[in-house]
Protein backbone atom coordinates (compact mmCIF):
# COMPACT_ATOMS: atom_id res chain seq x y z
CA UNK A 1 0.00 0.00 0.00
CA UNK A 2 2.46 2.26 1.23
CA UNK A 3 4.63 1.58 -1.97
CA UNK A 4 1.96 1.71 -4.24
CA UNK A 5 1.40 5.31 -2.66
CA UNK A 6 4.64 6.11 -2.98
CA UNK A 7 5.24 5.44 -6.44
CA UNK A 8 1.92 7.32 -7.18
CA UNK A 9 2.81 10.41 -5.67
CA UNK A 10 6.29 9.97 -7.77
CA UNK A 11 4.86 9.57 -10.88
CA UNK A 12 2.55 12.06 -11.26
CA UNK A 13 5.37 14.54 -9.45
CA UNK A 14 7.61 13.75 -12.10
CA UNK A 15 4.63 14.62 -15.18
CA UNK A 16 4.13 17.50 -13.43
CA UNK A 17 7.75 18.99 -13.23
CA UNK A 18 8.37 17.94 -16.63
CA UNK A 19 5.14 19.61 -17.91
CA UNK A 20 5.33 22.52 -15.68
CA UNK A 21 8.97 23.13 -16.58
CA UNK A 22 8.33 22.83 -20.35
CA UNK A 23 9.28 25.89 -22.18
CA UNK A 24 5.46 26.45 -23.79
CA UNK A 25 3.98 25.97 -20.24
CA UNK A 26 3.42 29.67 -19.53
CA UNK A 27 1.59 30.00 -23.39
CA UNK A 28 -0.30 26.56 -22.85
CA UNK A 29 -1.31 27.46 -19.45
CA UNK A 30 -3.00 30.69 -20.69
CA UNK A 31 -4.61 28.91 -23.55
CA UNK A 32 -5.98 26.16 -22.03
CA UNK A 33 -6.46 26.62 -17.81
CA UNK A 34 -7.35 30.18 -17.77
CA UNK A 35 -9.22 30.76 -14.73
CA UNK A 36 -10.70 34.24 -15.83
CA UNK A 37 -12.49 32.96 -18.96
CA UNK A 38 -13.55 29.49 -17.36
CA UNK A 39 -15.55 31.59 -15.06
CA UNK A 40 -17.14 33.72 -17.62
CA UNK A 41 -17.89 30.80 -19.91
CA UNK A 42 -18.64 28.25 -17.40
CA UNK A 43 -22.51 29.04 -16.75
CA UNK A 44 -23.43 29.74 -20.37
CA UNK A 45 -21.69 26.27 -21.00
CA UNK A 46 -23.73 24.44 -18.31
CA UNK A 47 -27.19 25.99 -19.41
CA UNK A 48 -26.76 24.57 -23.03
CA UNK A 49 -25.72 21.26 -21.32
CA UNK A 50 -29.12 20.76 -20.54
CA UNK A 51 -29.96 20.11 -24.17
CA UNK A 52 -27.27 17.12 -23.89
CA UNK A 53 -28.72 15.69 -21.34
CA UNK A 54 -32.52 16.35 -23.05
CA UNK A 55 -31.15 14.90 -26.02
CA UNK A 56 -29.66 11.77 -24.70
CA UNK A 57 -32.77 10.96 -22.27
CA UNK A 58 -35.08 10.58 -24.96
CA UNK A 59 -32.67 8.89 -27.40
CA UNK A 60 -31.44 6.51 -24.34
CA UNK A 61 -35.19 5.35 -23.53
CA UNK A 62 -35.75 4.96 -27.31
CA UNK A 63 -32.69 3.35 -27.86
CA UNK A 64 -33.61 0.81 -24.82
CA UNK A 65 -36.49 -0.85 -27.05
CA UNK A 66 -35.80 -0.43 -30.41
CA UNK A 67 -32.60 -2.19 -29.79
CA UNK A 68 -33.74 -5.05 -28.25
CA UNK A 69 -36.63 -5.31 -30.97
CA UNK A 70 -33.88 -5.51 -33.40
CA UNK A 71 -32.18 -8.18 -31.13
CA UNK A 72 -35.34 -10.16 -30.54
CA UNK A 73 -35.94 -9.72 -34.83
CA UNK A 74 -32.62 -10.94 -35.46
CA UNK A 75 -32.82 -13.99 -33.56
CA UNK A 76 -36.10 -15.65 -34.76
CA UNK A 77 -35.63 -19.06 -35.74
CA UNK A 78 -36.66 -20.78 -38.55
CA UNK A 79 -36.48 -20.14 -42.41
CA UNK A 80 -39.87 -18.54 -42.24
CA UNK A 81 -38.34 -14.97 -40.43
CA UNK A 82 -35.50 -15.12 -42.98
CA UNK A 83 -36.10 -12.26 -44.85
CA UNK A 84 -36.68 -9.98 -41.07
CA UNK A 85 -33.38 -11.67 -40.44
CA UNK A 86 -31.70 -10.11 -42.97
CA UNK A 87 -33.49 -7.08 -42.84
CA UNK A 88 -32.32 -6.53 -39.10
CA UNK A 89 -28.21 -7.49 -40.50
CA UNK A 90 -28.95 -4.90 -43.06
CA UNK A 91 -29.80 -2.42 -40.42
CA UNK A 92 -26.82 -3.16 -37.95
CA UNK A 93 -24.64 -3.41 -40.98
CA UNK A 94 -25.72 0.38 -42.09
CA UNK A 95 -26.24 2.53 -39.53
CA UNK A 96 -23.11 0.90 -37.42
CA UNK A 97 -20.75 1.83 -41.00
CA UNK A 98 -21.91 4.88 -42.01
CA UNK A 99 -20.14 8.20 -40.26
CA UNK A 100 -22.94 9.74 -37.96
CA UNK A 101 -21.98 12.76 -38.67
CA UNK A 102 -23.22 12.36 -42.10
CA UNK A 103 -26.43 11.03 -41.02
CA UNK A 104 -26.94 14.18 -39.11
CA UNK A 105 -26.35 16.24 -42.09
CA UNK A 106 -28.64 14.09 -44.05
CA UNK A 107 -31.35 13.98 -42.13
CA UNK A 108 -31.03 18.05 -40.29
CA UNK A 109 -30.41 19.53 -43.53
CA UNK A 110 -31.75 16.87 -46.07
CA UNK A 111 -35.47 16.37 -44.61
CA UNK A 112 -36.46 19.97 -44.24
CA UNK A 113 -35.58 20.52 -47.44
CA UNK A 114 -37.68 18.38 -49.17
CA UNK A 115 -40.84 20.66 -47.09
CA UNK A 116 -42.88 18.42 -46.49
CA UNK A 117 -45.98 18.84 -45.16
CA UNK A 118 -46.60 17.43 -41.48
CA UNK A 119 -43.04 16.48 -41.56
CA UNK A 120 -41.23 17.93 -38.06
CA UNK A 121 -38.21 20.55 -39.66
CA UNK A 122 -36.66 20.75 -35.73
CA UNK A 123 -33.41 20.14 -35.42
CA UNK A 124 -33.04 18.98 -32.79
CA UNK A 125 -35.74 16.49 -33.56
CA UNK A 126 -33.72 15.39 -36.54
CA UNK A 127 -30.47 15.09 -34.56
CA UNK A 128 -31.99 12.72 -32.39
CA UNK A 129 -33.21 10.72 -34.55
CA UNK A 130 -30.10 10.42 -36.30
CA UNK A 131 -28.50 9.11 -32.75
CA UNK A 132 -31.31 6.96 -32.16
CA UNK A 133 -30.36 5.28 -35.39
CA UNK A 134 -27.41 4.56 -34.98
CA UNK A 135 -26.91 3.76 -31.74
CA UNK A 136 -29.76 1.08 -32.03
CA UNK A 137 -27.55 -0.96 -34.30
CA UNK A 138 -24.97 -0.58 -31.78
CA UNK A 139 -27.18 -1.24 -28.92
CA UNK A 140 -28.59 -4.27 -30.76
CA UNK A 141 -25.69 -6.07 -31.15
CA UNK A 142 -24.87 -5.62 -27.65
CA UNK A 143 -28.04 -6.66 -26.73
CA UNK A 144 -27.73 -9.89 -29.54
CA UNK A 145 -24.05 -10.95 -27.75
CA UNK A 146 -26.38 -11.07 -24.74
CA UNK A 147 -29.07 -13.53 -25.81
CA UNK A 148 -26.66 -15.51 -27.65
CA UNK A 149 -24.43 -15.83 -24.01
CA UNK A 150 -27.65 -17.07 -22.63
CA UNK A 151 -27.07 -21.42 -22.68
CA UNK A 152 -29.25 -22.96 -25.29
CA UNK A 153 -30.49 -25.35 -22.73
CA UNK A 154 -31.95 -22.74 -20.90
CA UNK A 155 -34.49 -21.92 -23.98
CA UNK A 156 -34.69 -26.07 -24.34
CA UNK A 157 -35.75 -26.38 -21.07
CA UNK A 158 -38.46 -23.24 -20.77
CA UNK A 159 -39.68 -24.84 -24.30
CA UNK A 160 -40.04 -28.07 -22.81
CA UNK A 161 -41.74 -26.56 -19.84
CA UNK A 162 -44.68 -25.30 -22.83
CA UNK A 163 -43.38 -22.15 -23.18
CA UNK A 164 -43.66 -20.31 -26.79
CA UNK A 165 -40.45 -19.15 -28.08
CA UNK A 166 -41.35 -15.37 -27.29
CA UNK A 167 -42.55 -16.45 -23.76
CA UNK A 168 -39.21 -18.30 -23.39
CA UNK A 169 -37.82 -14.90 -24.47
CA UNK A 170 -39.30 -12.91 -22.21
CA UNK A 171 -39.34 -14.87 -18.87
CA UNK A 172 -36.16 -16.91 -19.37
CA UNK A 173 -33.57 -15.52 -21.97
CA UNK A 174 -34.26 -11.52 -22.24
CA UNK A 175 -33.65 -11.05 -17.95
CA UNK A 176 -30.12 -13.29 -18.09
CA UNK A 177 -29.06 -11.49 -21.56
CA UNK A 178 -29.64 -7.85 -20.45
CA UNK A 179 -27.79 -8.60 -16.29
CA UNK A 180 -24.84 -9.53 -18.48
CA UNK A 181 -24.63 -6.61 -20.61
CA UNK A 182 -25.19 -4.01 -18.71
CA UNK A 183 -21.62 -2.98 -18.87
CA UNK A 184 -21.30 -2.35 -22.34
CA UNK A 185 -24.78 -0.91 -22.58
CA UNK A 186 -23.23 1.60 -20.44
CA UNK A 187 -20.21 1.86 -22.81
CA UNK A 188 -22.72 3.29 -25.61
CA UNK A 189 -24.69 5.43 -23.81
CA UNK A 190 -21.40 7.23 -22.67
CA UNK A 191 -20.51 7.42 -26.48
CA UNK A 192 -24.12 8.93 -27.58
CA UNK A 193 -23.62 11.14 -24.56
CA UNK A 194 -20.86 12.79 -26.13
CA UNK A 195 -22.22 12.31 -29.28
CA UNK A 196 -24.87 14.78 -28.90
CA UNK A 197 -22.25 17.10 -29.12
CA UNK A 198 -22.88 16.42 -32.95
CA UNK A 199 -25.90 17.44 -33.27
CA UNK A 200 -24.45 21.23 -32.82
CA UNK A 201 -23.33 20.75 -36.50
CA UNK A 202 -27.71 21.86 -37.28
CA UNK A 203 -27.09 25.20 -35.67
CA UNK A 204 -28.17 23.96 -32.30
CA UNK A 205 -26.22 25.63 -29.58
CA UNK A 206 -25.69 22.92 -26.72
CA UNK A 207 -22.88 22.63 -24.97
CA UNK A 208 -19.91 21.81 -27.49
CA UNK A 209 -21.36 24.44 -29.72
CA UNK A 210 -21.64 26.72 -26.87
CA UNK A 211 -17.68 26.65 -26.05
CA UNK A 212 -16.67 26.59 -29.40
CA UNK A 213 -18.02 29.85 -29.66
CA UNK A 214 -16.58 30.92 -26.39
CA UNK A 215 -13.17 29.52 -27.75
CA UNK A 216 -13.51 31.64 -31.20
CA UNK A 217 -14.51 34.59 -29.39
CA UNK A 218 -11.84 34.57 -26.76
CA UNK A 219 -9.01 32.98 -28.85
CA UNK A 220 -8.79 30.57 -26.15
CA UNK A 221 -9.48 27.01 -25.24
CA UNK A 222 -10.28 27.17 -22.04
CA UNK A 223 -14.32 26.72 -22.23
CA UNK A 224 -13.87 23.27 -23.84
CA UNK A 225 -12.51 22.22 -20.20
CA UNK A 226 -15.81 23.54 -19.16
CA UNK A 227 -17.87 21.15 -21.53
CA UNK A 228 -15.27 18.29 -20.50
CA UNK A 229 -16.04 19.20 -16.68
CA UNK A 230 -20.19 19.04 -17.75
CA UNK A 231 -20.07 15.31 -19.74
CA UNK A 232 -17.57 13.97 -16.66
CA UNK A 233 -19.94 15.51 -14.02
CA UNK A 234 -22.77 13.07 -15.71
CA UNK A 235 -20.70 10.09 -16.94
CA UNK A 236 -18.58 9.23 -13.72
CA UNK A 237 -21.43 8.93 -10.79
CA UNK A 238 -23.40 7.09 -13.57
CA UNK A 239 -20.55 4.81 -14.10
CA UNK A 240 -19.93 4.17 -10.45
CA UNK A 241 -23.86 4.08 -10.15
CA UNK A 242 -24.43 1.30 -12.38
CA UNK A 243 -21.73 -0.70 -10.75
CA UNK A 244 -23.30 -0.32 -7.32
CA UNK A 245 -26.64 -1.94 -9.25
CA UNK A 246 -24.73 -4.76 -10.80
CA UNK A 247 -22.67 -5.69 -7.30
CA UNK A 248 -26.23 -5.57 -5.36
CA UNK A 249 -28.13 -7.88 -8.12
CA UNK A 250 -25.51 -10.33 -8.18
CA UNK A 251 -25.34 -9.91 -4.12
CA UNK A 252 -29.39 -10.69 -4.29
CA UNK A 253 -28.74 -13.65 -6.64
CA UNK A 254 -26.11 -15.27 -4.94
CA UNK A 255 -28.03 -14.75 -1.80
CA UNK A 256 -31.02 -16.42 -3.42
CA UNK A 257 -28.87 -19.73 -4.48
CA UNK A 258 -29.57 -18.69 -8.16
CA UNK A 259 -26.63 -18.57 -10.49
CA UNK A 260 -26.50 -16.67 -13.45
CA UNK B 1 1.27 74.07 -85.12
CA UNK B 2 4.34 73.86 -83.14
CA UNK B 3 3.26 75.58 -80.23
CA UNK B 4 0.80 73.39 -79.77
CA UNK B 5 2.55 70.50 -80.35
CA UNK B 6 5.00 71.55 -78.10
CA UNK B 7 2.11 72.26 -75.27
CA UNK B 8 1.06 69.16 -76.11
CA UNK B 9 4.74 67.29 -75.80
CA UNK B 10 5.34 69.24 -72.31
CA UNK B 11 1.78 67.91 -71.44
CA UNK B 12 2.25 64.33 -71.93
CA UNK B 13 5.73 64.60 -69.95
CA UNK B 14 4.13 66.00 -67.22
CA UNK B 15 1.72 63.50 -67.14
CA UNK B 16 4.19 61.07 -67.14
CA UNK B 17 6.22 62.69 -64.63
CA UNK B 18 3.60 62.62 -62.38
CA UNK B 19 2.53 58.89 -62.97
CA UNK B 20 6.30 58.64 -62.34
CA UNK B 21 5.95 60.35 -59.15
CA UNK B 22 2.65 58.72 -58.34
CA UNK B 23 4.61 54.78 -58.65
CA UNK B 24 7.38 55.84 -56.76
CA UNK B 25 4.74 56.67 -53.88
CA UNK B 26 2.89 53.22 -53.87
CA UNK B 27 6.48 51.27 -53.98
CA UNK B 28 9.20 53.62 -52.49
CA UNK B 29 10.50 54.71 -49.79
CA UNK B 30 12.13 50.81 -49.11
CA UNK B 31 11.25 50.37 -45.53
CA UNK B 32 14.46 50.41 -43.71
CA UNK B 33 16.27 48.95 -40.59
CA UNK B 34 14.30 46.23 -38.63
CA UNK B 35 11.87 46.15 -41.59
CA UNK B 36 14.46 46.20 -44.38
CA UNK B 37 13.66 42.75 -45.87
CA UNK B 38 17.06 41.10 -45.18
CA UNK B 39 16.57 41.57 -41.40
CA UNK B 40 12.83 40.09 -41.29
CA UNK B 41 12.72 37.25 -39.49
CA UNK B 42 10.40 34.70 -41.55
CA UNK B 43 9.05 31.43 -40.92
CA UNK B 44 10.81 30.43 -43.79
CA UNK B 45 13.73 32.41 -44.89
CA UNK B 46 13.69 34.21 -48.21
CA UNK B 47 9.56 33.74 -48.64
CA UNK B 48 6.58 35.32 -47.16
CA UNK B 49 4.33 32.26 -45.51
CA UNK B 50 1.06 33.84 -45.60
CA UNK B 51 -2.01 32.10 -45.05
CA UNK B 52 -5.76 32.16 -45.09
CA UNK B 53 -8.80 29.98 -44.72
CA UNK B 54 -9.91 27.21 -46.55
CA UNK B 55 -12.70 27.96 -48.51
CA UNK B 56 -11.41 30.74 -49.89
CA UNK B 57 -14.29 32.77 -51.61
CA UNK B 58 -15.08 36.07 -53.13
CA UNK B 59 -15.28 39.16 -52.75
CA UNK B 60 -11.65 38.12 -50.20
CA UNK B 61 -9.91 36.13 -52.25
CA UNK B 62 -10.87 35.54 -56.82
CA UNK B 63 -9.64 33.55 -59.55
CA UNK B 64 -10.42 30.22 -60.92
CA UNK B 65 -9.63 26.97 -58.56
CA UNK B 66 -6.48 25.67 -59.57
CA UNK B 67 -6.26 21.74 -58.39
CA UNK B 68 -3.44 20.92 -56.33
CA UNK B 69 -2.96 24.60 -54.49
CA UNK B 70 -5.26 23.13 -51.80
CA UNK B 71 -7.72 26.12 -52.24
CA UNK B 72 -10.98 25.92 -53.48
CA UNK B 73 -12.69 27.60 -54.74
CA UNK B 74 -10.72 30.58 -55.31
CA UNK B 75 -6.96 30.93 -55.70
CA UNK B 76 -4.89 32.94 -53.38
CA UNK B 77 -2.14 33.19 -55.73
CA UNK B 78 -4.12 35.17 -58.24
CA UNK B 79 -3.53 38.16 -56.49
CA UNK B 80 -7.30 39.07 -57.01
CA UNK B 81 -10.15 39.23 -54.74
CA UNK B 82 -9.65 42.34 -51.53
CA UNK B 83 -7.42 40.01 -49.39
CA UNK B 84 -5.30 38.41 -51.65
CA UNK B 85 -4.46 42.09 -53.27
CA UNK B 86 -4.18 43.05 -49.82
CA UNK B 87 -1.54 40.72 -48.74
CA UNK B 88 0.35 41.30 -52.32
CA UNK B 89 0.46 44.43 -52.09
CA UNK B 90 1.85 44.42 -48.47
CA UNK B 91 4.36 42.03 -49.45
CA UNK B 92 5.63 44.16 -52.47
CA UNK B 93 6.09 47.00 -50.25
CA UNK B 94 8.01 44.24 -47.81
CA UNK B 95 10.56 43.71 -51.08
CA UNK B 96 8.83 40.77 -51.68
CA UNK B 97 8.59 39.69 -55.44
CA UNK B 98 4.93 37.64 -56.44
CA UNK B 99 7.21 34.59 -56.48
CA UNK B 100 8.22 34.43 -52.84
CA UNK B 101 4.89 34.45 -51.39
CA UNK B 102 3.88 31.60 -50.63
CA UNK B 103 0.56 30.29 -49.42
CA UNK B 104 -0.61 27.53 -46.64
CA UNK B 105 -4.52 26.73 -45.25
CA UNK B 106 -4.85 27.15 -41.94
CA UNK B 107 -8.50 26.44 -40.44
CA UNK B 108 -9.41 29.46 -38.55
CA UNK B 109 -9.46 27.42 -35.01
CA UNK B 110 -5.72 26.73 -35.78
CA UNK B 111 -4.74 30.38 -36.07
CA UNK B 112 -4.92 31.15 -32.77
CA UNK B 113 -3.26 27.86 -30.95
CA UNK B 114 -0.24 28.44 -28.59
CA UNK B 115 3.01 27.24 -30.02
CA UNK B 116 4.77 28.01 -33.10
CA UNK B 117 2.51 28.84 -36.16
CA UNK B 118 3.75 27.88 -39.70
CA UNK B 119 2.60 30.86 -40.86
CA UNK B 120 4.27 34.72 -40.70
CA UNK B 121 0.83 35.92 -40.92
CA UNK B 122 -2.90 35.31 -41.27
CA UNK B 123 -5.52 37.08 -43.66
CA UNK B 124 -9.09 35.50 -43.25
CA UNK B 125 -11.51 38.41 -42.19
CA UNK B 126 -10.84 38.13 -38.77
CA UNK B 127 -11.98 40.36 -36.30
CA UNK B 128 -9.84 42.23 -33.77
CA UNK B 129 -11.23 41.88 -30.46
CA UNK B 130 -8.87 43.17 -27.47
CA UNK B 131 -9.39 39.45 -25.79
CA UNK B 132 -8.27 37.94 -29.03
CA UNK B 133 -5.20 39.57 -29.00
CA UNK B 134 -4.04 38.06 -25.73
CA UNK B 135 -3.40 35.06 -27.52
CA UNK B 136 -2.29 36.17 -31.07
CA UNK B 137 -1.26 39.60 -32.31
CA UNK B 138 -3.18 41.97 -35.02
CA UNK B 139 -2.52 43.89 -37.41
CA UNK B 140 -3.73 47.15 -38.02
CA UNK B 141 -7.14 47.68 -39.36
CA UNK B 142 -7.08 46.84 -43.31
CA UNK B 143 -11.06 46.75 -43.59
CA UNK B 144 -13.33 47.94 -41.46
CA UNK B 145 -16.57 46.10 -41.49
CA UNK B 146 -20.19 46.03 -41.52
CA UNK B 147 -22.04 43.15 -40.86
CA UNK B 148 -25.49 42.79 -42.68
CA UNK B 149 -28.29 40.08 -43.03
CA UNK B 150 -29.65 38.13 -45.68
CA UNK B 151 -32.95 36.83 -46.66
CA UNK B 152 -35.04 35.20 -48.87
CA UNK B 153 -36.45 37.27 -51.48
CA UNK B 154 -40.20 37.71 -50.55
CA UNK B 155 -40.21 36.76 -47.17
CA UNK B 156 -41.66 39.08 -44.38
CA UNK B 157 -37.90 39.73 -42.80
CA UNK B 158 -37.27 41.27 -46.57
CA UNK B 159 -39.96 44.56 -45.18
CA UNK B 160 -37.25 44.86 -41.77
CA UNK B 161 -35.94 48.48 -41.86
CA UNK B 162 -34.59 48.45 -38.10
CA UNK B 163 -31.76 46.80 -36.18
CA UNK B 164 -34.77 46.10 -33.25
CA UNK B 165 -37.20 44.96 -36.21
CA UNK B 166 -34.99 41.35 -36.64
CA UNK B 167 -35.99 40.63 -33.13
CA UNK B 168 -38.84 38.16 -34.07
CA UNK B 169 -37.10 36.23 -36.94
CA UNK B 170 -34.73 33.37 -36.37
CA UNK B 171 -30.77 34.21 -37.47
CA UNK B 172 -28.41 32.10 -38.12
CA UNK B 173 -24.82 32.42 -38.35
CA UNK B 174 -21.05 30.65 -38.56
CA UNK B 175 -19.06 29.64 -35.83
CA UNK B 176 -16.32 32.39 -34.74
CA UNK B 177 -18.23 35.37 -36.18
CA UNK B 178 -18.37 38.14 -34.90
CA UNK B 179 -22.06 38.45 -36.27
CA UNK B 180 -22.86 35.99 -33.54
CA UNK B 181 -21.75 38.61 -31.06
CA UNK B 182 -23.90 41.54 -32.94
CA UNK B 183 -26.76 39.11 -32.48
CA UNK B 184 -26.38 38.71 -29.06
CA UNK B 185 -25.79 41.95 -27.76
CA UNK B 186 -27.79 44.12 -29.80
CA UNK B 187 -30.61 42.34 -31.58
CA UNK B 188 -30.93 40.31 -28.29
CA UNK B 189 -32.10 37.13 -29.87
CA UNK B 190 -30.37 33.68 -29.83
CA UNK B 191 -28.93 32.49 -33.62
CA UNK B 192 -28.29 29.10 -34.78
CA UNK B 193 -24.72 28.70 -34.94
CA UNK B 194 -23.34 26.69 -37.85
CA UNK B 195 -19.52 25.11 -38.32
CA UNK B 196 -19.22 26.99 -42.19
CA UNK B 197 -20.67 29.77 -43.97
CA UNK B 198 -21.80 26.68 -46.63
CA UNK B 199 -23.93 25.26 -43.36
CA UNK B 200 -25.39 28.27 -42.75
CA UNK B 201 -26.32 29.12 -46.47
CA UNK B 202 -27.71 25.63 -46.49
CA UNK B 203 -30.14 26.44 -43.35
CA UNK B 204 -31.24 29.80 -45.48
CA UNK B 205 -31.88 27.97 -48.78
CA UNK B 206 -34.09 25.39 -46.91
CA UNK B 207 -35.85 27.74 -44.68
CA UNK B 208 -34.68 26.87 -41.04
CA UNK B 209 -33.06 30.27 -40.47
CA UNK B 210 -34.79 33.39 -41.90
CA UNK B 211 -31.66 35.75 -42.19
CA UNK B 212 -28.23 34.66 -42.36
CA UNK B 213 -26.11 37.33 -40.78
CA UNK B 214 -22.35 37.60 -42.17
CA UNK B 215 -19.92 40.47 -42.88
CA UNK B 216 -21.23 42.68 -46.04
CA UNK B 217 -18.90 42.35 -48.23
CA UNK B 218 -19.33 38.75 -48.43
CA UNK B 219 -23.18 38.80 -49.05
CA UNK B 220 -22.19 38.92 -52.53
CA UNK B 221 -21.18 35.67 -53.09
CA UNK B 222 -24.44 34.72 -51.18
CA UNK B 223 -26.74 36.40 -53.10
CA UNK B 224 -25.05 36.08 -56.38
CA UNK B 225 -23.72 32.43 -56.68
CA UNK B 226 -25.11 30.33 -53.45
CA UNK B 227 -28.55 31.46 -53.05
CA UNK B 228 -29.81 33.11 -56.47
CA UNK B 229 -33.38 33.79 -54.70
CA UNK B 230 -31.78 35.95 -51.74
CA UNK B 231 -31.24 39.18 -50.96
CA UNK B 232 -29.36 41.64 -48.39
CA UNK B 233 -31.99 43.05 -45.85
CA UNK B 234 -29.80 45.48 -44.77
CA UNK B 235 -26.25 46.41 -43.17
CA UNK B 236 -25.96 46.59 -39.94
CA UNK B 237 -24.90 49.93 -37.88
CA UNK B 238 -21.96 50.11 -36.33
CA UNK B 239 -22.43 50.09 -32.34
CA UNK B 240 -19.71 50.72 -30.03
CA UNK B 241 -16.15 50.58 -31.59
CA UNK B 242 -15.77 50.40 -35.04
CA UNK B 243 -15.38 46.64 -35.82
CA UNK B 244 -11.86 46.39 -38.39
CA UNK B 245 -10.30 43.12 -39.65
CA UNK B 246 -6.87 42.80 -38.52
CA UNK B 247 -3.95 40.20 -39.79
CA UNK B 248 -3.01 37.38 -37.09
CA UNK B 249 0.78 37.45 -36.14
CA UNK B 250 2.56 35.09 -33.86
CA UNK B 251 2.56 36.59 -30.40
CA UNK B 252 5.22 39.03 -30.08
CA UNK B 253 6.87 38.94 -33.76
CA UNK B 254 8.41 42.02 -34.91
CA UNK B 255 6.82 41.74 -38.25
CA UNK B 256 3.87 43.35 -37.41
CA UNK B 257 5.29 46.40 -36.80
CA UNK B 258 6.38 46.48 -40.05
CA UNK B 259 3.07 45.43 -41.67
CA UNK B 260 1.99 48.15 -39.66
CA UNK B 261 3.60 51.01 -40.77
CA UNK B 262 2.82 49.70 -44.42
CA UNK B 263 -0.62 49.56 -44.06
CA UNK B 264 -0.15 53.47 -42.42
CA UNK B 265 1.32 53.92 -45.90
CA UNK B 266 -1.61 52.37 -47.98
CA UNK B 267 -4.30 53.83 -45.79
CA UNK B 268 -2.35 57.27 -46.38
CA UNK B 269 -1.86 57.03 -50.33
CA UNK B 270 -5.39 55.68 -50.73
CA UNK B 271 -4.28 52.53 -51.98
CA UNK B 272 -6.67 49.95 -49.46
CA UNK B 273 -9.53 52.69 -50.56
CA UNK B 274 -8.76 51.65 -54.35
CA UNK B 275 -8.30 48.19 -53.60
CA UNK B 276 -11.98 48.93 -51.56
CA UNK B 277 -13.57 50.11 -54.27
CA UNK B 278 -12.36 47.57 -56.97
CA UNK B 279 -13.16 44.45 -55.01
CA UNK B 280 -15.85 44.98 -52.53
CA UNK B 281 -17.90 47.49 -54.40
CA UNK B 282 -21.65 47.22 -52.69
CA UNK B 283 -23.88 48.85 -51.20
CA UNK B 284 -26.97 48.34 -49.12
CA UNK B 285 -29.37 50.91 -46.77
CA UNK B 286 -28.06 50.56 -43.33
CA UNK B 287 -30.56 49.44 -40.94
CA UNK B 288 -31.70 52.37 -38.21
Amino acid sequence: MAIALASTALFFAVIVVVVVNSAGWPEVKQAFFNGEIFDESFPEIRSAFLINVKIFCIAEVVILFTALGLAVLRSLPGPVFFPIRLLAIVYADFFRGIPTILLIYILGFGIPALQLEGVPTDEMFWGTVALVLVYTAYVSEVYRAGIESVHPSQNAAARSLGLSHGQSLRYVVIPQAVRRVIPPLLNDFIGLQKDTALVALLGVIEAFRQSQIDVASTFNYTPYLATALMFLIITVPMTRFTDWLIARDRKRRQAAGVAA
Amino acid sequence: MRKPALFLVAAVALGLSAAGLGQAGSSAPALTGACAKANLKLVKGGQLSLATDNLSFPPWFGGKERKGSGFAPSDPYSGQGYESAVAYEVAKRLGFARGEVMWIAVPFGKSFAPGKKAFDWYISQVSYKPVRAKAADFSKSYYFVNQAVVGLKGKPITKVKTVAGLGPFQLGVAIGTTSYDYIVDHIKSKPKVYDTNADAVAALKNGRIDGLVVDFPSTGYITGVQVPNSTVVGRLPTKGTRERFGMIFQKGNPLVSCVNKVLDRMWADGTLKRLEARWLAGSAPILK
